[in-house]
């Protein structure tokens, strides 16, 4: 393999790892409240559709799209239709207590609906080629903060990213020390692990369950929003990727064992892993299609061993998938 | 709860579980909920798409029952979820989250398929027993990889099954390129289109009847398998709690591997189904989504095979009618998607309604108990 093919490799990698790591972050954030959330690939979908569906409209209808604006718009409106989606979840199964496995499914079947109809109905709206595109917004996306910087082999391995990219390890590590370090924090994994204990200790369960799954599928939202605006730039297909995407980033947070600032790197893992079938020579189109399942099986291994191994610190939150009810004992 | 004697404050409400409801009620909450959701929805329709909902509604039932033809397909379609939720019912009752369905059903259809490829010169009644074995086997193996890892080690399986699902899903991409016929087209083709070799037989002319008829007389099996057997008995036990069931000497590692090898063979036996009974080729999609779908039937069904037929029915014939609304009025046809999603979210919550009631603060509480 060639230096420029290697790095031509990394680079997608990171791109792809990218999507799922702002959905394993937000998942994280999910899970360690106890809430197993399985509707990831439905509220990616929502986020990305609602940036883009904001954006179409701003950029639609301003003479000159401030691009600005039109970050914070994407911004804004991903991670509020993200977090509704959350909110939905939320309300089935917290205050309602519906089994949260077939409550995500459900939401993952919604936000799918939801998301392909309006991009399917805004590619005829755009009409011509069928593809609607938001110029200033991917633009604005794309925009590399160390671009000055990458002309050389570390700065095209490191620096010639869109902003989101950065952004996504920030979350990553603030994240991975609220989780640790914070008393609010150690509430919430108070809440994951065992509710019943933390109500009697005076923690506000279903508060911050709530506030847990909300935030959480806003910062997946982003992932489906990078997904939009970056990685296929600033349009919308109908193929089902945002699908799969949100699975990996399901698995991922296994194979972080719920720390988010592993995903910095296990995220990129992945992105090799996925991609790395278009470098090798000699692969013909059957056996590359084997080399796309290795994120899987690898985290297939990952589940297996550490529940083979029973190192506690490896383990998910306790409670994770079950509802809480204060009378019930 | 002797919290009314006490000086605090009683909150406005308070929930309380039931011990039972009537099924009268139970069924009325649902029944109003459904209406509610539909109602819903008709507003959706409408302001997103200044469409008068009675007329998407009537479009819908036309899609469904307008000819003899669509009245199969939602028959075949109906019968296909069915099957998987039959599948997954034991092992759901068994409080196994077997999400992978969508890989034993790809792994049954592989099966199915690569028999019909490789044993087409075969004679058609001995090819289609091969196929059937096959695809069972091919979908119980699926299904006992996450099964032994939980039974040994306590591996998380609604994971495992999870990823299994995609692992299949690669599988069924590599012989897709393998299988692809003609070259370049990147599917696989009508299988055997002029032999018909390893094709369902049509019955009275429909070609779904054989599915149909299957599926239905696996759903009286699986109803009196779960709700008389010994077998449907230990698998209740251990899912209401696995250390009661150790405690009545029930082998528990022994009934989960048990019930996994029948609901794993059962959505295999829906991918033969679907290869061989209904689209004659295999494709990333021959699942479709559908081994989702049919847990949440398995769910809201509570495990019963003959109110699972109800659900699918609303569910298959939500899906088919979104595909005329689609077509009839020039919407794209992720509006079932949208539809389907609102309405299983409102049966959902109804579940509350029926486990749980809402007590007012009142002073007539000492007599409510």
């Amino acid at each position: 393999m060639t230096l420029s093919s290697f790095i031509s490799l990394f680079q997608a990698a990171i791109v792809f790892g990218t999507v799922i790591m702002f959905g394993s972050i937000g998942e994280t954030l999910t899970e360690k409240s106890g809430n197993l959330n399985l509707g990831v690939p439905g509220v990616m979908y929502l986020g990305g559709i609602a940036g883009l569906v904001s954006v179409f409209f701003y950029e639609k209808y301003t003479p000159e799209p401030n691009q600005l604006i039109c970050v914070i718009l994407a911004l804004a409106s991903s991670f509020a239709a993200a977090a509704l989606g959350g909110l939905i979840y939320s309300f089935l199964t917290i205050t309602l207590r519906a089994n949260q496995n077939v409550t995500g499914l459900t939401l993952t079947i919604f936000g799918t609906g939801v998301a392909n109809f309006l991009g399917g109905s805004l590619n005829k709206l755009a009409g011509g080629v069928g593809q609607i595109s938001v110029p200033y917004t991917s633009d604005a996306f794309k925009f590399q903060i160390f671009g000055s910087l990458s002309s050389s082999s570390f700065g095209k391995l490191f620096l010639s990213y869109g902003w989101m990219v950065y952004l996504a390890i920030i979350i990553a590590v603030v994240m991975q020390i609220f989780l640790s370090k914070t008393r609010k924090g150690l509430n919430l994994r108070a809440v994951g692990e065992n509710p019943a204990t933390a109500d009697a200790a005076g923690i506000n369960v279903t508060k911050y369950k709530y506030s847990a799954t909300c935030i959480g599928c806003g910062i997946v939202g982003f992932g489906g929003l990078f997904y939009v605006m970056d990685y296929i730039g600033g349009t919308w297909a109908n193929d089902g990727s945002i699908e799969s995407l949100g699975w990996l980033a399901v698995a991922l947070v296994i194979f972080t064992t719920w720390k988010s600032a592993n995903s910095i790197w296990g995220a990129y893992l992945f992105g090799l892993l996925y991609w790395m079938f278009y470098y090798i020579e000699g692969l013909t189109r059957s056996s590359q299609e084997i080399f796309k399942m290795l994120p899987y099986v690898v985290t297939i291994l990952v589940l297996i061993i550490i529940s083979f191994r029973k190192k506690k610190e490896n383990q998910g939150p306790q409670s994770l998938g079950l509802s809480y009810f204060r009378e019930e004992r | 709860m002797s919290k009314n004697k006490s000086s605090v404050k009683e909150p406005l409400l308070r929930i309380a579980k039931r011990d039972s409801i009537e099924a009268y009620k139970a069924w009325g909450i649902r029944a109003a909920v459904l209406i509610a959701a539909l109602i819903i929805c008709g507003f959706i329709i409408f302001f997103i798409t200044d469409l008068n909902p009675f007329k998407v509604y009537i479009s819908m039932f036309k899609g469904n029952f307008g000819t003899t033809r669509r009245i199969w397909q939602l028959l075949r379609d109906m019968a296909m979820l069915l099957c998987i939720g039959l599948g997954l019912a034991p092992a759901f009752k068994m409080r196994f989250w077997n999400i992978g369905a969508e890989g034993q059903i790809l792994a049954g259809g592989l099966a199915t398929a690569a028999c019909m490829i490789y044993l087409n010169s075969l004679p058609n009644y001995l090819l289609l027993i091969i196929m059937f074995v096959t695809s069972i086997i091919a979908g119980a193996l699926w299904g006992l990889i996450p099964t032994i890892f939980k039974a040994k080690f306590n591996t998380n399986e609604t994971l495992f099954t999870l990823m299994m699902n995609y692992v299949a899903i690669q599988l069924t991409s590599y012989f897709v390129a393998l299988w692809e016929n003609p070259y370049g087209s990147n599917t696989v083709g009508i299988i055997n289109p002029a032999t018909k070799a390893g094709w369902l037989p049509s019955v009275f002319g429909q070609q779904s009847f054989l599915n149909v008829a299957i599926v239905l007389l696996l759903t009286v099996i699986m109803y009196f398998y779960l709700k008389y057997s010994k077998q449907g008995y230990e698998i209740s036990v251990v899912g209401e709690s696995e250390n009661t069931a150790r405690y009545a000497g029930i082998n528990v590692k022994k009934v989960i591997i048990r019930t996994m090898l029948i609901s794993g063979a059962v959505c295999g036996l829906a991918g033969f189904l679907a290869v061989s009974g209904a689209s004659h080729t295999i494709s990333t999609s021959t699942a479709g989504g559908k081994g989702f779908t049919a847990i949440i039937v398995t769910w809201l069904a509570k495990f019963n095979p003959v109110v699972m037929i109800l659900i699918t029915f609303i569910i298959t014939f939500l899906d088919r009618g979104a595909v005329q609304i689609a077509s009839d009025f020039n919407l794209n046809e992720y509006v079932s998607n949208i539809i389907t999603g609102i309405i299983l979210f409102f049966i959902l919550g109804s579940e509350f309604f029926i486990n749980y009631k809402i007590i007012f603060r009142s002073k007539k509480q000492e007599v409510i108990k």
